[in-house]
């Protein structure tokens, strides 16, 4: 185990290179649904219950059961009133299990990046083969399904082996050259997107996805009213909208349809779009358009960049 | 290091869920509902009528509102105690000003300790659903079925004795269940229950005995949820019933009648801080031209 796993360089939230998005825009903003399976007796993980309570479960996979009968059509109606395309973090299985939803997305354009097979089968405790395998399945069963080459991974339920950004990028390389496998949600570090260091060297970003803007965060964890978290969701946008002047910056909302779907959580949620959607300098858009945009116009000069500001005697060396 | 190899197996990875109880359905594709009058949305408010015993075993787990401390836990079971003495009769109250036709589910042993209190909900002609046998009697995974059978049967015989009452509709003691509760509700002549909260219509359940309804009965939206473990303020329980009471009769326009279950503690909101809330609540919704308030049984059999 590490004290740091070294993913990213130190680079202060100040001078940085000037980030303008496109048409000038200062904010990019993006709306990643998480549309997740759960399994009802999932095989048991060494390091991870899937469960509070012994099998059948009901309280915990009957609410995510209801995302996908109720809350999904509710979300990708208000997405669409709002012109936002979702950027979809799929449990990859939900392809097999509720094609209806992922043929709906697909034809309104949506993105659909990598969550894994089930959000009930985590990464811990697997070999790097077997890590390499899942991640496998997810991206071709995507592109099986979609026709899309999976750019980016959030990793199931957050599971994480150390390797799990190297897997992700190799594999989607292997599988679909420079068009799949280069951005990772996975990482909370910044405000702005970040290059990664990967073993393979290749041009890896992190994308802000925000663990705070996340519905699941703010209402099962943090337990904040519904009407507080639409002003949460404001006041995130209108800070970064204003630093966005100097350099170009990134709001993610993660949503889940079994949370903010719920009848007396839209209003706030939609209150929120409305308000953000509203504002002319905001480039409305997708993880992986975010991704290709600063990989193609600011990957190099950030790595420069940050290499510049390393303490030249290399640190602490911890 | 690696796991076993079933870890990476799917044997239910296909089309639908991953278990035989229920088909896989998105309500916005299944058929419109109408309700009577041209109504948009159906208002069931049923109240939990619970007996919390002091000597708790909390087996498998403690349930929510039940003891915490060192036995005898006073506190609680006297603060439980308040909901069916005081709590309950300002609810009646309520109800009555704002012509709320509610239901009540209540533990069998409840009903056995206080007839006063069945003999006045029977009086008023409201409909009774089976909450098990007490708050400390739960319907869990791993559970010996004969013993759960036992529970089940007990629970709903002693009901319909008591009552006179049919008893089509269950709740689970903390909504919890055995994988044979559904099978075993059914054998015993149970119609519909409402312990899966996945939909916000009801919906065919598959048992070994037939098929039972499930109706849906929000936790996201019950008093105890937001209040107790939210901790959310009773001004925010008003606007989060106003939100979901508005967005429902919004979405009902077009997509045929919608159902806004609220499932209340008296224990809870019949304190004398909160009670105004609840009057709040119902006077909201009772004063919308598309609510129609109707009990359980009476909304599915329009359905």
């Amino acid at each position: 185990m590490k004290a740091d796993p070294r993913f990213y360089d130190y680079w202060p939230y100040e001078n940085r290179p000037k980030i303008v998005w496109p048409n000038g825009a200062k904010l990019a903003f993006w709306v990643a649904p998480n549309i997740e399976f759960y399994e009802l007796n999932p095989p048991p993980n060494p390091q991870r219950a899937a469960w509070p309570q012994p099998y059948p479960a009901l309280p915990g996979y009957s609410i995510r059961d209801y995302g996908n009968r109720v809350g999904h059509q509710r979300q990708m109606a208000l997405l669409e009133k709002y012109g936002i395309r979702g950027s979809i973090s799929l449990s990859t299985a939900l392809c097999d299990h509720h094609p209806e939803i992922i043929s709906a997305c697909k034809e309104r354009d949506w993105e659909f990046f990598s969550h894994g097979i089930y959000n009930t089968r985590y990464t811990y405790g697997m070999s790097e083969a077997q890590e390499r395998e899942m991640i496998r399945d997810s991206m071709t069963s995507i592109y099986k399904h979609t026709g899309q080459k999976c750019a980016g991974y959030l990793a199931p339920a957050l599971s994480h082996s150390e390797l799990t950004l190297d897997l992700f990028a190799e594999v989607g390389t292997e599988l679909f050259g420079d068009d799949g496998g280069f951005y990772t949600c996975d990482l909370f570090h910044d405000d702005q997107p970040t290059p990664i260091h990967l073993r393979s060297e290749k041009p890896f970003v992190s994308i802000p996805y925000s663990l705070e803007m996340n519905d699941t965060i703010a209402y099962a964890v943090n337990k904040v009213e519904p009407r507080r978290y639409g002003q949460m969701m404001r006041d995130n946008f209108d800070r970064l909208y204003q630093e966005g002047e100097e350099s170009g910056t990134v709001m993610c909302i993660p949503t889940h349809n079994y949370q903010v779907s719920c009848p007396h959580r839209l209003k706030a949620f939609e209150e929120s779009l409305e308000y953000i959607t509203g504002h002319s300098d905001v480039w409305v858009t997708t993880g992986r358009e975010i991704a290709e945009y600063y990989r193609e116009h600011y990957y190099q000069t950030s790595k420069a960049d940050i290499a510049a500001r390393q303490p030249k005697a290399g640190g602490t060396g911890l | 290091m690696s796991l076993e190899k079933e870890y990476l197996q799917y044997p239910l990875r296909r089309y639908g869920m991953d278990h035989d109880r229920y088909e896989w359905s998105q309500l916005g594709e299944r058929p419109k509902v109408q309700w009577p009058n041209n109504k948009k949305l159906a208002l069931w408010v049923n109240v939990s009528l619970q007996f919390f015993p002091l000597n708790q075993k909390g087996i498998p787990f403690k349930v929510p509102g039940g003891m915490t401390m060192p036995y005898p836990d006073l506190r609680h079971f006297s603060l439980r105690d308040y909901g069916n003495r005081v709590g309950i009769y300002r609810f009646l109250k309520a109800f009555d000003r704002f012509g709320i036709q509610p239901t009540f589910a209540m533990n069998t042993v409840l009903a056995k300790r206080n007839p006063y209190l069945l003999n006045t909900i029977c009086e008023r002609g409201s409909e009774i659903l089976c909450h098990g046998w007490d708050m400390d009697s739960l319907h869990y995974g791993g559970q010996d079925e004969a013993v759960e059978a036992d529970l089940v049967k007990k629970s709903l015989d002693d009901l319909r004795e008591l009552s006179g009452q049919e008893i089509a509709g269950w709740i689970s003691p903390a909504r919890n269940e055995s994988e044979n509760t559904p099978d075993l509700l059914a054998a015993n002549g149970v119609k519909y229950f409402c312990d899966w909260v996945n939909d916000d219509m009801p919906y065919p359940f598959h048992t070994a005995h037939g098929d039972l309804t499930a109706m849906p009965l929000s936790n996201e939206l019950e008093d105890r949820f937001i209040l107790m473990n939210n901790l959310h303020s009773e001004d925010s329980y008003v606007e989060q019933i106003q939100d979901a009471c508005d967005f429902l009769l919004a979405e009902a326009e077009h997509s045929g009648g919608r159902i806004l279950a609220l499932n209340i503690h008296p224990w809870l909101l019949g304190q004398p801080h909160r009670i105004a809330k609840l009057e709040a609540v119902l006077d909201y919704l009772s004063s919308q031209d598309g609510v129609w308030s109707a009990g359980a049984s009476e909304i599915l059999s329009h359905c």
